[in-house]
């Protein structure tokens, strides 16, 4: 039958129209999107992986950064214990110091006090020896019969200025 | 669903009760002399090639788009080109003179040359000239060409102009076309090395096999035309296919045709190589057919679903045929689904197997 038979004329276009199309697609089709797609397959799977390694190093970077953390806080503990510690050693210091100075201070009064002590008794002894030398050449120069007038007179001396006495 | 059953149950009856043997028997008394319908050129003008691309019929005048006749007379060597309105037109006995030349297109159910343009020479006698007309069929051909140019070289242009961008939607569709082609077709096939050399014949052969028969579906202008369910166009594809496995053939490939690994006296006296080089003409040989046939098949069952309507019509008179018609497009839109399947199916098989033999004539032996 003629349905199979191929006609010539149709197998002419037929071959014309295909290999136009083929080789358009061939040359500008094809391998445009084959490329393309590869190329950003390409893309995709290296960028992946970038990825993958900057998500490592950014693990790498937090460890890093939580250990510097770790030893920054401790730093700061220890640097705040030791800081106590002077503080509380200062304060110690000072109290001693501010003790012994006290006492030092205390001893000096003390020792001073008792200087001036000695240095007054010492002067109301000289002068008590003076007077008592005065009144008695005063007592020696009178001579008095009567007990109860060289009482009497003792007494005014004793009442009258030593000064006086003196002069 | 069930609506629908209702309905046709319900004109079922209807178109019963005019169904009397009184009626048909006055029918036909009535219209003796009118057209007996003719399955045969119904069916066959439908499916094979024509020279003009017949859209409908107003008034019982046809409405084409005549397409150019091109044709070199066998004798005389003239060429001759004209369009196909002035051979299309004419009545039964008339002749188209053109230049010298009769032409006239053979009636579909002739014994020679069915449907075909003839000379008519000054004796009388027939002869078919060597014809390269535009036909419906190249028509169908180029619509396809235009359309996959169409469609693929704008989505290759944007990927050349920025590889990298992000794929539109319109890029992607082509994407996933192309690549379930090449993953699920070429590259299980053909070694990796040579895809780059062969992808873009297959990838050509699958859309153009796809989109044909897609188009083929289609029953209206400009589409319908029965192209890969033509011999002449499978033919070509089959010979390409040949082409390709038998010229980029390797060594290893030739060795196992002219010189096999069998005992000698089945290969000096060249049996074996006699049925090898066969084989490779058999392989593209069954493509062909199998295109051809499948692609035929699908269109000649809708086309005798569709003429069943006009014989169980003429036969049993408008009540049955209207009965007929309603199953009958029931049984077209089941044929028309399974066709689309089809289609993918037919291009799918041709391409896997074209990828198969290019494959295997690339395979290189592992160790020798």
């Amino acid at each position: 039958m003629d349905l199979f038979l191929p006609e010539s004329g149709l197998v002419i276009w037929m071959l014309i129209a295909f290999l136009i199309v083929f080789v358009i697609l061939a040359k500008a089709g094809w391998p445009m999107i084959m490329g393309a797609v590869e190329q950003r397959n390409a893309h995709i799977s290296e960028s992946l992986l970038a990825a993958d390694e900057a998500n490592k190093a950014l693990a790498g970077i937090e460890q890093k950064r939580q250990e510097t953390m770790a030893a920054a806080q401790a730093e700061q503990i220890k640097i705040m214990k030791e800081s106590q510690d002077l503080k509380t050693q200062l304060i110690e210091e000072a109290k001693t110091q501010a003790r012994q100075e006290a006492e030092k201070i205390v001893a000096d009064a003390r020792l001073k006090i008792e200087k001036e002590q000695a240095e007054a008794m010492a002067q109301i002894k000289n002068e008590v020896i003076a007077l008592s030398v005065d009144i008695a050449e005063k007592l020696l120069q009178r001579e008095l019969s009567d007990k109860k007038a060289q009482n009497d007179y003792i007494e005014q001396l004793l009442k009258n200025n030593p000064t006086q006495i003196q002069a | 669903m069930r609506n629908v059953l209702k309905h046709s149950i319900l004109i079922l009856f209807l178109a019963l009760l005019t169904l009397t043997p009184s009626r048909s028997i006055a029918q036909e008394a009535e219209e003796p002399a009118k057209e007996k319908f003719d399955a045969k050129s119904f069916i066959f003008g439908h499916t094979g090639d024509s020279y003009c691309f017949h859209i409908t019929e107003i008034h019982e005048h046809p409405v084409c788009v005549w397409l150019p006749v091109i044709v070199k007379c066998k004798d005389g060597g003239s060429w001759h080109c004209f369009s196909s309105k002035h051979v299309c037109e004419l009545k039964e006995g008339e002749t188209f003179n053109h230049n010298g030349a009769n032409f006239y297109i053979s009636p579909i159910n002739a014994d020679k040359y069915p449907g075909k343009l003839v000379e008519v020479k000054a004796d009388g006698s027939l002869s078919r000239p060597f014809d390269i007309s535009f036909t419906k069929n190249a028509f169908g051909i180029f619509l396809v060409v235009i359309f996959l140019l169409a469609f693929f070289l704008p989505a290759a242009h944007k990927y050349k102009k920025d590889p990298m961008a992000k794929p539109t939607k319109y890029q992607g569709l082509v994407e996933w076309l192309t690549y379930t082609v090449l993953d699920g077709i070429i590259r299980p096939n053909i070694p990796d090395k040579k895809v780059k050399k062969f992808a873009p014949y297959l990838l050509t052969v699958f859309f153009f096999i796809f989109f044909a028969n897609l188009f083929g579906l289609i029953p209206f202008f400009p589409f319908g035309a029965n192209v890969t369910g033509n011999l002449s166009i499978t033919v070509v594809l089959a010979l390409l296919t040949y082409f390709f496995v038998n010229v980029f053939g390797n060594k290893h490939y030739w060795k196992d045709i002219l010189w096999p690994d069998v005992p000698i006296f089945l290969k000096a006296f060249p049996l074996m190589p006699i049925i090898e080089l066969i084989s490779t003409i058999t392989k593209p040989f069954a493509l062909m057919v199998r295109l051809f046939a499948n692609i035929l098949a699908g269109h000649i069952v809708i086309m005798v679903l569709m003429a069943l309507i006009f014989i169980i019509g003429g036969m049993y008179g408008a009540g049955m045929g209207g009965v007929m018609s309603i199953v009958s497009i029931f049984m077209t839109i089941f044929m028309t689904a399974l066709e689309l399947l089809v289609a993918y199916i037919q291009a799918y098989v041709f391409t896997i197997l074209s990828s198969l033999f290019i494959g295997m004539a690339q395979h290189e032996p592992e160790h020798e």
